[in-house]
């Protein structure tokens, strides 16, 4: 059963991320993913401090509001006249740390593993569970990962149309009458849900790599943004599952091998990927030399 | 659906009055007012960093405006939305987005179908003949990243196209071009001016101004002069507009334009 729960937990984050990955990379944001998943500690650890407990309605509403702070001062930053990598340098990095004063401090008053943060133990997972009314409803967690991912599909599916056009042409969006900025919003306010749900499971380092890595794979296998979605899902679950199952035989980090699994999947793929991996445009080059 | 009294009542496509935009308290755009005609195809024209672009977007709502106004067809932008086509500068999009060229034309009636419904076969049915009408329809299939810069081109105006407006805005459209495609797009906007819309492009080649379009609006920060060809794409007006940047060739008794 403890098997079951640490899988399904990681099957979620690794879906979640994945979903959102896409968009990211596609927007040339993958930097901005990264800021927000280590820009939502502070709101982990202001949540924990105001409410007292770990409460994960709170620290979900601390991080989102953090997460689209992290965002709204990078752009602040950036329009004022600074480059855009180093407005996200200073945003994310001044936050983290603000995040890690905040723990520190108050070490005595949050139940909260600094290392645990940073790197997540997804082994725990199963044993910090939720009860409602006296009833065991299971992993904390696991609830967390399934709303989270509900309202990504929801989200996503519904505005599907809206979410692939103001990816490819913003000024098109704006110039249809679709509210980009809002959009633009919606998918970093989910950005941050993601990341907050996945802290304690892969930690706040590792989730970026289940935000870049399954889509970037994903991103050289097709040339139509649906299917690259779907294969950015497979491609982070297979990592999640069989991450899990190396961990086991290594007696390794879990998050460490599920992360590492995703890169291996990627170099294979970008050595041997049929429309855009190095073996085809290394023949695809001889061919052209051959003809000549 | 009632186009008839909205021709009666003489609304110009497009009518801007006082516009003025800035980046960063430089001004860009100087209030610049203009009146397009019904039913013409109107090239902007000035130099490099004239602000052409800017005003285009300014128009659009892409840029905020410090100051002036914008009327289309006698009302608000955000009202006549479905009227306007727009194509952007090709350079300004990802062309390795995952997505094939029939995809991309179809994004041209996102702003027709609300917030929730999804294209369907109309639409696509639509994207194809759009696609036929630029010579693109075998490419419809072709991911944006095979296609050459004019094809590319091609895209984007069978995407305007599908938005089935009344006024259309182009910037730069030529830029880059091959000759194929510089053949597709005038032949394009012969169509959509024998069917009574009204076309403004942002235009760069001072030799083809002529050939091509019935009105010039030039620009160099402020609006130096707008009209017909014929009254207003003089040399004195020209020179006003680039300044020392302009050279005139007189060869065999006609004077040729060279801009920069």
């Amino acid at each position: 059963m403890m098997d079951f729960w640490i899988i399904l937990t990681a099957v979620l984050v690794a879906s979640a991320c994945s979903i959102l990955g896409c968009f990211l990379i596609l927007r040339r944001m993958a930097l901005v993913g990264d800021a927000i998943s280590h820009a939502v500690l502070p709101g982990i650890a202001i949540a924990f401090l105001m409410s007292g407990t770990r409460d994960s309605m709170w620290m979900l509403l601390g991080a989102t509001a953090f997460g689209l702070l992290t965002v709204f001062l990078i752009q602040t930053l950036q329009t004022s006249g600074l480059q855009s990598d180093a407005s996200i340098g200073i945003v994310f990095t001044a936050l983290f740390a603000v995040g890690v004063l905040l723990i520190s401090l108050n070490a005595q008053h949050i139940d909260l593993d600094l290392d645990c943060v940073l790197f997540g133990e997804i082994a725990y997972v199963p044993w910090d569970t939720w009860t409602l009314g006296g009833t065991e409803m299971g992993p904390r967690a696991v609830w967390m990962l399934g709303i989270t991912l509900t309202v990504i599909l929801l989200l996503i599916g519904l505005f599907y149309k809206q979410f692939k056009i103001c990816a490819f042409d913003p000024a098109m969006a704006a110039a249809c009458g679709i509210p980009v900025l809002l959009f633009h919003y919606l998918l970093m306010g989910l950005v941050s849900m993601t990341a907050v749900s996945s802290f304690e499971s892969v930690g706040a380092i590792l989730v970026v790599g289940m935000l870049i890595i399954p889509a970037a794979t994903a991103y050289l296998l097709t040339n139509r943004l649906g299917v690259m979605i779907g294969l950015s899902v497979a491609v982070g679950i297979v990592s999640a599952v069989g991450g899990y199952l190396v961990s086991y035989l290594l007696d390794a980090s879990i998050a460490g091998c599920i992360v590492s699994m995703a890169g291996i999947l990627f170099i294979l793929t970008l050595i041997f990927s049929p429309s855009h991996g190095l073996i085809v445009k290394f023949a695809r080059k001889r061919e052209a030399a051959g003809v000549l | 659906m009632n186009r008839e009294t909205k021709r009666e009542t003489a609304a110009a496509p497009l009518s801007v009055t006082g516009m003025t935009v800035a980046y960063q308290k430089k001004a860009v755009v100087e209030n610049v007012s203009f009146t397009l005609p019904e039913g013409r195809l109107v090239a902007l024209i000035g130099p490099n960093g004239a602000g052409k672009s800017t005003l285009l977007k300014a128009v659009l709502g892409l840029v905020p405006s410090i100051s002036g106004s914008v009327a289309i067809y006698g009302d608000t932008y955000k009202k006549m939305r479905s009227r306007v086509g727009y194509v952007p500068q090709r350079e300004s999009v990802d062309w390795d987005f995952p997505t094939d060229a029939l995809d991309v034309v179809m994004m041209g009636r996102y702003g027709h179908l609300g917030w929730i419904k999804r294209p369907g076969r109309k639409e696509k049915e639509l994207a194809m003949n759009t696609l036929e009408k630029v010579g693109m329809a075998d490419f419809a299939r072709r991911q944006i990243s095979q296609l050459s810069g004019g094809q590319q081109q091609r895209v984007f105006l069978a995407r305007a196209l599908a938005q089935e407006a009344d006024l259309y805005v182009m910037d730069e459209p030529f830029a880059g071009v091959d000759a194929a495609t510089e053949k597709a797009i005038i032949a394009l906007l012969g169509e959509l001016k024998r069917a009574g819309k009204t076309v403004l492009v942002v235009h760069h080649d001072l030799s083809t101004v002529e050939e091509y379009f019935d009105h010039v609006l030039l620009l160099n920060k402020k609006l130096i002069a707008a009209g017909s060809v014929e009254t207003t794409f003089t040399p004195q007006l020209l020179h006003e507009t680039y300044g020392g940047k302009l050279a005139i060739v007189s060869s065999g008794g006609r004077e040729a334009l060279v801009g920069e």
